[in-house]
């Protein structure tokens, strides 16, 4: 099969107080159509700036000059207007977040702001956005989501709001999701409910994921390939169980034996 | 086991939050009891608002008592004079998550090391230059590096210095809140690995509070599980992980990620439901285990193996003890 996503020598550069910094330091990687690929690395590798360079959205409060090819449905992405990428934004590609309570506006309805993403990309009418709303809430798990809908955001615990970012970003059946540390500010109970969603509805809706994430058991259970960043590149990829059980780069071993086990065991200690 | 005395020796601890904008009262912390000897560390493990970092608090009497008492070295520290309190303060010391806000920016590290050493005029001025130095190399930092600023090192470096600090005065006694939480599994071993070197060189008693199980158990001698600001399970680590008695614990360690794709796999399709552990909150009648607490005039509380205790509330509805 053809890969959904393609891409080739991705470098991205920040000024960093004048200073030009590359953080992404030309990499290549593919993901097919429905599939889960990985991207694991402690902060500072790159793995979110790849992760944004998909949706071309700069960090917040910096420039940042990609180079290379992003192969997306026989485009590149990096060479559409910001016109054209705002089509492809929230509908082809959607994104979640680590910190749900900063991506959704603390004035406006859960339901409202569902509502409005929906009429924009796909014209709906007002009464059957709600309609969809409603559906999209109940999809991910919220009870009563007709009431609910009408809630406000701090109505919400950190888990039901992460909930309400992910219906937000299946909303209009994207083919494919990008999820940076999505349950990184979860409580552990939560983060298994939040995990087990996303399985859920990937394999419901047939999306790609593409999840970005410092936390080897979480990547563990999510996906078929993973990519393992450090310095701004890709140094081991592979399929998941090999990775794990057969990590060649020293850099991987080394992680993978940091890593404290519930069991007590210390591999690396 | 003939244990030697506890060198913090906590009892029916609580905290009540005050009645704020028509909300009732809040008891964040209720009836919590445990000890930690001499050397070893109590590993405080539970969901955010369960009121592990209030208990942690409040032993260091950095947030009023409402029940219950603190005694550390055999003084009980909830009814000290504030002059004999400060002077307790020696003995106890606090390790915060953030290395990035705890530490002040325009002091250079030589002075933040400094600075309770003259608080507690623990060393003569002389000695000052001669024990910031020795504090550097035992956290494993260059003490050619004291003239720096915080922000001129790594996060695990600015870990190591409030570590330094922390042990400037020679404590007996470390609370540890999520103190590796903020870095990467790397820097995460590196800092557990030096926290048990230092435990072992200067025979500390650590309260590590984490909500991460798989570093409390690399960390922990025993291990107390919270929820709803009470202890649920309390027990040593090898007993709480390995045979978790209070359907809480396990349903916290069932949840837990594991490094592992075939097993993290498998509890991921598992298809479960969170029980509802609010229930059973009746003081009246038996508990899960049999026992009328109200008319034995007992805790709730039950030992089920030597050292592994159990509480008897927040089990979900249809759920008993395990025969055996």
């Amino acid at each position: 099969m053809s890969p959904l996503l393609e891409v080739r020598d991705l470098t991205a550069q920040f000024a960093r107080d004048g200073v030009p910094a590359t953080v992404v330091k030309g990499i290549s990687f593919d993901i097919a159509p429905g599939e889960s690929v990985g991207f694991v690395g402690e902060s500072g590798c790159g793995k979110s700036v790849t992760a944004r360079a998909i949706m071309r959205l700069a960090p917040e409060g910096s420039s940042v000059a990609w180079g290379g090819r992003i192969g997306f449905r026989g485009q590149d992405l990096l060479t559409l207007s910001e016109r054209e990428m705002r089509d492809i934004r929230g509908r082809r590609i959607a994104m979640v977040f680590q910190d749900p309570m900063a991506s959704l506006n603390p004035v406006m309805s859960v339901g409202a702001q569902i509502d409005d993403i929906l009429r924009r990309h796909t014209g709906l009418s007002r009464k059957a956005a709600r309609q969809r709303t409603i559906e999209l809430l109940g999809l991910v798990g919220i009870r009563d989501p007709a009431i609910r809908a009408d809630d406000f955001p701090h109505q919400f615990s950190g888990g039901m709001r992460q909930r309400v970012l992910i219906a937000i970003a299946v909303s209009c059946q994207p083919d494919l999701l990008i999820a940076d540390e999505p349950t990184t500010a979860l409580d552990v109970t939560v983060q298994a409910q939040i995990l087990r969603l996303l399985n859920r509805l990937r394999r419901e809706l047939g999306m790609a994921l593409m999840l970005i994430t410092h936390d080897f058991g979480v990547i563990a259970g999510m996906v078929e390939r993973v990519n393992v960043m450090h310095g701004g590149e890709i140094v081991e990829a592979g399929p998941i169980d090999q990775l794990f059980a057969a990590p060649t780069h020293p850099y991987t071993r080394a992680l993978l034996a940091a890593v404290p086990r519930l069991d007590g065991a210390r591999p690396g200690g | 086991m003939s244990a030697p005395p506890p060198l913090l020796e906590v009892r029916d601890l609580g905290v009540t939050f005050p009645a704020r904008r028509g909300r009732p009262p809040v008891r964040a912390v209720d009836g919590v009891s445990f000890d930690i000897a001499p050397g070893q560390t109590l590993g405080l493990v539970g969901e955010s608002g369960s009121g592990k970092t209030t208990t942690g608090r409040a032993i260091l009497q950095l947030q009023p008592v409402s029940a219950g008492t603190v005694r550390l070295l055999g003084r009980d520290l909830t009814s000290l004079p504030a002059a004999e309190l400060r002077a307790m303060r020696r003995h106890m010391q606090f390790v915060l998550q953030n290395p990035y806000s705890s530490l002040h920016p325009r002091m250079t590290v030589a002075q933040i090391l400094a600075e309770p050493l003259r608080i507690h005029a623990t060393v003569p001025r002389a000695a000052v230059d001669e024990r910031v130095a020795e504090l550097m190399t035992l956290v494993g930092l260059d003490p050619a590096m004291t003239r720096r600023y915080p922000h001129e090192f790594s996060g695990g470096q600015r870990q190591r210095i409030v570590i330094a600090r922390a042990l400037a005065v020679n404590p007996d006694f470390v609370v540890c809140d999520e103190p590796v939480s903020a870095l990467d599994v790397r820097t995460q071993a590196q800092i557990v690995d030096l926290l048990q070197s230092l435990q072992a060189k200067l025979r500390l008693s650590l309260l590590f509070i984490a909500h991460d199980l798989a570093v409390v158990r690399a960390v922990a001698h025993r291990v107390a599980v919270m929820y709803g600001g009470r202890i649920v399970e309390l027990g040593d680590a090898a007993q709480v992980y390995d045979t978790p008695a209070h359907p809480y614990t396990r349903n916290l360690l069932d949840a837990v990620p594991v490094p592992d794709p075939a097993r993290q796999r498998a509890r991921l399709a598992e298809a479960t439901v969170d029980p509802d552990f609010r229930g059973r909150e009746a003081d009246t009648g038996a508990c899960v285990f049999g026992i009328d607490h109200a008319a034995t005039g007992t805790a709730p509380w039950h030992e089920i193996a030597p050292g592994h205790f159990v509480s008897c509330r927040f089990w979900p509805r249809g759920v008993t003890p395990a025969r055996g």
